[in-house]
């Protein structure tokens, strides 16, 4: 049976990271050159995580299914990075970094981890900068912070609204540097569908070249997944929409625990619905509420332009709910304000679904200029989806699906349950508890991928010295790609008459209406049973034109869909053993008078870790408990 | 709406390919074009026929996966767009509308509409990065930079890296690209140290990859989604310059 060891080093928390790399065993540098590394993924975490370890030696193979790394989805992150730097002289400091990342995420992440999060982010800052990313500046040559959601200090570092652009390229340069090189090779265009274990460690993965179809075996001394989150199970979400959780699925069927999967972030303000072809939502940054005041008819079903409703009529429910915090409560809380509003008829739009977001207030006060300096890019990515003029016309947004706090479950040293095999960036659990503070997710991956991996890689590496070169030829390698030809096969086989893209849509609603901002135990009862039957509809009528042996988008949509079916009642099954609210985790069964989310440390103060135990078992729950030993748990409080 | 469309379609790389012609009914403005597209898809999937291959991923505007020659314009009409951003709301009930990959030598087709861009990529492996190992830099503000040199090296840093420049660019070049990574270099303390080296081996990598040099019509700038200006070619032609004679 496998245990459930965290690797948590002993000493004061401050401490920890420095006497871990005071002890853990090193590689030397001729042995580095003969072991291999696999790295999937290059976002953020993986494109710095492969430099990195090609940095020291290793070799890297690295792996994408994009034509090129620097396409990842990291590339979209806006409002910036955060490092406890202090240059403001504002009271900053590592601890309350990592305090606020502990309090943000309502009390369910690993004290040792987050802390080394905040810990390493003043280098990241330092190394991108180095690289040469243009974070934006004071005119005194110094780098500017600004504020963001949640949180007292200004220690959130930008590039405009493309900061997520900007860390990627640094990170991608880096990659390319070494790729040019030669201690690292690329393999793009390659989709990873299988971890290959060998002897209970992990030594390969089979990819499909998305060009000619044809199945390939890598082998690896380690594996290394920088694979990003799952929020596309929603269907509609602000990710990209190749975005996809099959890696990690496969991982988690191989024998990796997956830590919390029902823990997802539904960010308050995205591009709403606009028609029944919407392919993805587009997210309108978190720091528009500085500005943005929000608000619904206090008319139910009223359907006047909203520059019609006169003051007295407008409902500034956000204000009117938390004076404390008003329009700047955290994402969870903002989420669940605007559907409660939306769903008791007040939402405006054609659909009745999305809420205002107007500026008419801070352009009098402030001036056009003002607002267009800060918010500009973001003004003009609206009009251009949505035609109309934020400068003349409030906003309309609503929640959509954006993080995923969840992940593969991993030790301080960031390995799974599968001994070689890591997980790094958003595909693991580690860092948010059940809920993301913003530009939080930045500053994880590159950390991850720059600093921490590079050092906690040589425990397990330092094992594998003597390990000669991994055979493709050994019989886990056949075995696994046999595996995936038939998936491939029987997907083919199906031959149905509805498109992949229709079934992912009915998936994306039933985990919006069960699983989504909000759950109760009855919801996430039917939503099990509705996967299961989606599920078996998908696999009677699925149909997937063309042939395998060809760049063939349908074939890999419907292998990332028939995997989410899996992962869909992973997250239904985790929500609903997990009683109370938390963070991202709204159950109504768990709520105070006024409707706000109760914690029970008493009974849930755990990460979810569950087990795979075959397709039609259920998963095995195990618990790892959340001891906070230098923190006191408190309330969270908005009003 | 109903659309009507003029699609490069081709089996592979190697294949023969040719425009084939459709028609799609009820097109809402809303749509943006790739969810145009989809529809199209989902229509020729259900008639068993096979569906369009085309690039994207973000469909913000920011990842640089989708392309797409949109009569005759790179991403289509609209300033600083990209086809991923761009609405069928600027399009008329009944207008024909050609779809094309990127027109390019360099940019080799794939399949229908996807080209191979991964050119790009060598040319930033030969010299398009500061040689730093993660753990080596100082403090982030022991080095002080000009805000008007930061925010300048930041618009060249904002390439998507589409390649609508070399599309649209009638000697194929890939000078505004290419300009961009150094300008962006150039501009910053951090870049100074390789700069020689830089301009010097990127260019040589550009042209050996058979992309064509620069004749000054402006239609990469034209068609930049980013709003890349050509100031930035002149800036490497500088810089190539100081390397040639230091």
């Amino acid at each position: 049976m496998i245990k459930l060891d965290s690797k948590i080093p002993e000493g004061p928390l401050a401490e920890k990271w420095t006497n871990y790399r005071a002890s853990q065993k090193l590689v030397n540098p001729a042995n580095k050159k003969k072991q291999d590394i696999i790295l999937v993924g290059t976002g953020l975490a993986g494109s710095a995580a492969a430099s990195s370890l090609g940095e020291l030696g290793y070799n890297v193979k690295v792996f994408c299914f994009q034509d090129t790394p620097r396409r990842a989805h990291s590339v979209a992150a806006q409002g910036g990075i955060n490092a406890a730097k202090n240059y403001k002289n504002d009271g900053d400091s590592v601890y309350r970094l990592f305090y606020d990342m502990i309090k943000g995420g309502d009390y369910r992440s690993r004290e040792a981890n987050v802390y080394r999060a905040a810990e390493v982010s003043n280098a990241t800052i330092d190394q991108l900068t180095a690289q040469g990313v243009p974070f934006a500046r004071e005119y005194g040559g110094t780098l500017d912070n600004r504020s963001f959601g949640g949180v007292q200090v200004s220690r959130t570092f930008y590039a405009k609204g493309q900061t997520g652009q900007q860390c990627l390229l640094g990170a991608y340069s880096g990659l390319l540097r070494q790729i040019g090189k030669g201690t690292v090779t690329m393999y793009s265009r390659r989709e990873m569908l299988e971890l290959v274990v060998i002897d209970g460690k992990a030594r390969g993965i089979i990819t499909r070249n998305l060009v000619t179809g044809e199945l390939e075996k890598h082998s690896g001394h380690a594996v290394i997944l920088a694979t990003g989150g799952y929020g596309t199970i929603y269907y509609l979400s602000t990710l990209a929409v190749n975005s996809n959780g099959s890696a990690a699925w496969a991982a988690y069927k191989k024998g990796a625990f997956f830590g919390n999967p029902s823990f997802v972030q539904i960010h308050p303000s995205s591009i709403p619905v606009l028609n029944e072809y919407q392919s993805k939502l587009t997210l309108m940054s978190e720091s528009l509420r500085n500005d943005g005041r929000v608000w619904v008819p206090k008319k139910k079903g009223d359907k006047r332009p909203a520059n019609d409703i006169p003051e007295e009529e407008r409902d500034y429910y956000l204000e009117r709910r938390y004076p404390a915090y008003g329009n700047l409560v955290p994402r969870d809380v903002g989420s669940r304000a605007a559907k409660e509003r939306c769903d008791a008829g007040y939402g405006v739009g054609d659909t009745g679904l999305s809420v205002n977001l107007d500026f008419k207030d801070a352009i009098a006060k402030q001036g056009k200029k003002a607002i267009e300096d800060k918010y500009g890019n973001l003004f003009e990515m609206y009009e251009k989806i949505t035609g109309i003029n934020p400068y003349e016309e409030p906003m309309r947004i609503y929640p959509s699906g954006h993080y995923t706090m969840g992940g593969l479950w991993v030790d301080y040293e960031l390995m799974t349950t599968i001994p070689g095999l890591f997980a790094i960036g958003e595909s693991n659990f580690s860092d948010h508890g059940a809920n993301r503070l913003g530009a939080s997710s930045l500053m994880q991956c590159a950390g991850d991928g720059y600093f921490v991996i590079p050092n906690t890689i040589g425990n397990f590496m330092s094992g594998e010295i003597r390990t000669s070169k991994i055979s493709t030829d050994a019989p886990e390698f056949e075995k696994a790609e046999k595996d995936v030809t038939e998936k491939i096969k029987k997907l083919f086989a199906v031959n149905g008459k509805q498109t992949v893209t229709s079934f992912h849509k009915r998936l994306g609603k039933i985990m919006w209406d069960n699983s989504g901002m909000s759950r109760n135990e009855e919801g996430l009862k039917k939503a099990l049973k509705l996967i299961d039957e989606l599920k078996e509809e998908f696999w009677k009528d699925v149909k997937v034109p063309g042939t395998n042996d060809e760049i063939n988008q349908e074939l890999e949509k419907a292998g990332r869909v028939a995997d989410y079916f899996g992962l869909a009642k992973l997250i239904v099954t985790d929500g609903l053993n997990r009683g109370e609210s938390c963070g991202a985790h709204f159950r109504e069964e768990s709520q105070t008078e006024t409707g706000e989310a109760k914690r029970d440390d008493a009974n849930y103060s755990y990460v979810s870790v569950w087990e795979y135990k075959g397709d039609e078992q259920e998963p095995k729950l195990r618990k790892e408990d959340l001891n906070y030993e230098f923190v006191e748990v408190k309330e969270r409080d908005y009003k | 709406m109903n659309i009507k469309l003029k699609i490069w379609r081709q089996k592979n790389a190697k294949a023969k390919g040719k425009f084939v012609n459709y028609s799609l009914d009820n097109v809402s403005p809303e749509m943006s074009f790739l969810e145009m597209l989809d529809a199209l898809n989902n229509k020729l999937i259900i008639e068993g026929d096979e569906p369009v291959a085309f690039e994207h991923d973000c469909r913000e505007g920011i990842c640089g996966c989708c392309s797409l020659y949109i009569n005759g314009t790179p991403h289509g009409p609209g300033e600083k767009t990209t086809t991923c951003e761009l609405h069928m709301r600027s399009f008329k009930d009944g207008q024909t509308i050609v779809v094309e990959p990127w027109r390019s030598k360099a940019f080799p087709v794939m399949k229908d509409l996807i080209v191979d861009r991964n050119a790009f990529d060598k040319i930033i492996a030969a010299g398009g990065f500061i040689s730093i190992d993660a753990g080596s830099s100082q403090d982030s503000n022991a080095v002080l930079v000009r805000k008007e040199k930061a925010d300048e090296a930041f618009i060249s840093a904002s390439c998507i890296g589409c390649g609508a420049c070399v599309a649209a660019c009638k000697n194929a070049s890939a000078m505004l690209f290419v300009s961009a990574k150094v300008s962006q270099f150039a501009l910053l303390p951090q870049g100074k140290v390789e700069a020689v080296e830089r301009v010097q081996a990127m260019v040589a990598k550009m042209d050996e990859l058979g992309f064509g040099n620069c004749t000054n019509t402006y239609a990469c700038e034209a068609v930049c989604p980013k709003g890349i200006s050509v100031t930035n070619i002149a800036r490497m032609n500088r810089e190539f310059l100081y390397a040639k004679i230091s």
